[in-house]
């Protein structure tokens, strides 16, 4: 589309994905994964429930263990050592279906934790920081404010907030308006749109096929743990190749 | 208005009324809350009968007490058998349920200054909206208060602070790097201190001290009670944290310590401890070592203690949603950060009735000492003061009811305090 073809992916590798075996217990959950993403590509992965797109994300930064293959983030091989495990995870934000803000610390607080105690920013720059992205996501007023004080949108918005204060160079996001009322996806996928125009590299699990359309580069459709087709977004919902996918859009796209 | 049945506009708001008669002030109170129906009315009527006579048997009692006479005979002359409490067993022997019979009387201000000293070094614990450098007052206290009390060489207390002072500087040096080296270390560094300082000091120290040396079996009373209740909550405290937090770890060995100490722990009845602390631990401590009897009740109850308040905590822990965990992982925060600043505040502050619950029992059962020989207030009740001389045989009620007041007067401030604490951190606008 004509605002995706206009923000620029380089040929600089962000997330690499060579083989990737997951199981939990003897349930093989993620089958031979492979994926590469450029620095400034949005991709979204689809598929149908328990199909794995919520493990795939989370092993890229480290909230479930892979058992075989690897994941490179940013040049930084995963490993089961926890000093490169923190360092992945301060590179790589992440937002979750249901918010998971921390309910006793003010939405401020919230933002300026991480950089305080991890980054070791000094407080006041912190909440400088913290104050811009509140700014950006356009909730700089309930900055003093609990999360419990706030509607679903507005909470899915400071968790992206949240996770930018930490200057993160890819975002993870696992059905971020999934648990919002309709009138609040709207302001939340605006968020991310934007955040998409700046140029940062995106996995969305998601299946708001109007944002696929109008910002990923790549769709991904996964099922029983296998990544079954993945192409452009126009091509993938006009020209759906295998069966599996055509069946599954035809159920989410047919009412 | 539109001329069918279903549709209807409203075109003026009505005026706002005051409610019936009947329906307002004490009346209304009255009906609803004491006389809403017949069998309402009656349990109404038999409760206030209840309360008519316990007031009238006990009141005069209590208004026609004698304060001040020195023995139970000389009251029994001035009461002249009309209906009436010897409360002169408190006046004449309050020293005693205070301060045990032992402590040296012309030493009583050292608890009293200790008491008031520790107000202010509990005040910014409890209160957290007072200023943070009062804490720096927090941490001397116990060993000011350690040496206010127990007199004797400045030197012990000092050695002491030097040696906890020398484990947190190693700490925080090696923590960084590694958690064990920082711990250990820690552990090495202030026994270290504590051994050279031990050495240091002469053994004659004591003798021409500033504050005389008061020995352990020495205190009693009140005073007991009050000493290894503060003592073991706020020991208890943090090692309930800890077995809790180590309850959970991934390391089956530090699982496997937590879980075996807390069911032990809870699987035995205090007072059997107790005779454990009097007889038999010292056994355990390195020979020529002689424990103090008060250092080893201390141990029992922490543990007690401690094994109900890790219970208590984890039920906390496991009241929070996985996401907590993980939105604390996905910041990189790691697992001491993510504990102390994103679980530990939420997980403590639902287990909040629950502590105050295991800290308010403990505090009463510190009156169990009185089994080992220690004479806390019961002891002394029991033991000088009804069995002793026979000025005081047979005064129960007065020196019982004085027992529950003050335990009363402490536990229902601790209580107090919770439901303060609770309505304070209440964030979640559930
Ligand atoms: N902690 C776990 N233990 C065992 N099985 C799990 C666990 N988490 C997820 N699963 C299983 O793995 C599969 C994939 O889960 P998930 O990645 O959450 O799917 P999706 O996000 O696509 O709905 C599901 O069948 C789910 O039941
Ligand atoms: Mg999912």
């Amino acid at each position: 589309m004509a605002e995706a073809a206009t923000m620029q992916v380089s040929d600089e590798v962000a997330v690499t994905i060579n083989n990737m075996n997951k199981w939990y217990g003897s349930f093989h959950v993620l089958r031979d994964i492979n994926l590469t993403v450029n620095r400034g590509e949005r991709i979204v992965i689809c598929g149908p429930s328990g199909s794995g797109k919520s493990t795939l994300i989370r092993c890229i930064n480290a909230l479930e263990e892979h058992q075989k293959g690897s994941i490179e983030v940013d040049g930084t091989l995963l490993s089961s050592d926890l000093k490169n495990i923190d360092k992945i995870r301060s590179e790589v934000g992440m937002c979750f279906q249901h918010f998971n803000l921390f309910p006793h610390l003010t939405i401020l607080e919230n933002c300026t934790l991480a950089p305080i105690w991890v980054r070791k920013t000094p407080k006041k720059e912190a909440e400088e920081i913290a104050m811009h992205f509140l700014e950006k996501v356009k909730i700089p007023d309930q900055a003093n404010k609990y999360p419990g004080q706030l509607s679903g949108g507005q909470q899915q918005r400071v968790a992206i907030a949240r996770s930018l204060c930490m200057k993160p160079r890819i975002m993870l996001f696992d059905e971020p308006t999934s648990a919002l009322d309709p009138e609040m996806i709207k302001e939340v996928l605006d968020t991310m749109i934007e955040l998409a125009e700046e140029g940062m590299t995106m996995l969305c699990v998601t299946h708001e096929m109007g944002f696929a359309r109008q910002v990923a580069n790549r769709v991904i459709f996964m099922d029983e743990g296998q990544i079954v087709e993945q192409n452009e977004p126009e091509a993938f919902f006009n020209n759906p190749q295998s069966p599996r996918t055509q069946l599954f859009l035809s159920q989410i796209l047919g009412h | 208005m539109a001329n069918t049945e279903v549709s209807f506009v409203r075109t003026e708001t009505l005026p706002p009324m005051a409610p019936p008669i009947g329906e307002q002030g004490i009346v209304k109170w009255l009906r609803e809350n004491l006389f809403a129906t017949p069998a309402n009315g009656a349990l109404t009527l038999v409760a206030l009968y209840v309360i008519y006579v316990i007031l009238s048997g006990s009141m005069p009692w209590i208004f026609n007490g004698v304060w001040n006479t020195s023995s139970l005979t000389e009251c029994r002359e001035v009461l002249d058998g009309t209906r009436g409490a010897c409360f002169s067993v408190l006046t004449e022997r309050w020293h005693q349920l205070i301060y045990g019979f032992k402590y040296p009387p012309d030493a009583y201000w050292r608890p009293n200054l200790t008491f008031v000293l520790m107000l202010v070094a509990i005040a910014p614990v409890l209160f957290f909206d007072l200023p943070r450098k009062m804490l720096i007052f927090t941490a001397i206290f116990p060993f000011l208060a350690y040496w206010l009390i127990w007199g004797g060489t400045i030197m012990t207390p000092i050695i002491a602070l030097l040696g906890v002072v020398a484990g947190g500087f190693v700490y925080t040096r090696f923590v960084a790097s590694n958690f064990a080296i920082g711990f250990f270390g820690a552990i090495l560094a202030a026994l270290v201190v504590w051994i050279i300082g031990g050495f240091m000091t002469p053994d004659t120290a004591n003798e021409n001290a500033m504050l005389q040396a008061v020995p352990s079996r020495d205190m009693g009373g009140y005073m007991l009670n009050l000493m290894l209740g503060v003592v073991c909550v706020s020991l208890s405290i943090p090692l309930g944290i800890a077995l809790a937090l180590g309850r959970q770890s991934d390391m089956p060995l530090i699982k496997w310590i937590c879980v075996v100490f807390i069911e032990f722990v809870r699987g035995v009845p205090l007072i059997t401890l107790l005779f454990v602390a009097s007889v038999m631990l010292a056994y355990m401590f390195p020979p020529g070592t002689t424990t103090d009897l008060f250092l080893r009740v201390v141990i029992m109850i922490t543990m007690f203690s401690a094994a109900y308040i890790a219970e208590v905590i984890r039920g906390g822990l496991a009241a929070l949603p996985k996401g907590q965990y993980e939105a604390a992982d996905s910041l990189g925060l790691d697992y001491p950060q993510a504990m102390r600043l994103i679980i530990l505040p939420q997980a403590l502050k639902i287990s909040i009735p629950g502590i105050v619950n295991v800290a308010v029992g403990l505090f009463k059962d510190t009156t169990l000492v009185s089994v080992i020989s220690m004479f806390d207030i019961l002891g002394m009740i029991r033991g000088p003061i009804l069995g002793g001389a026979a000025e005081w045989n047979g005064v129960y009620w007065e020196l019982f009811l004085f027992a529950c007041i003050i335990f009363f007067v402490v536990c229902y401030g601790i209580s107090q305090y919770s439901q303060w604490l609770e309505r304070r951190l209440a964030t979640d606008h559930r």
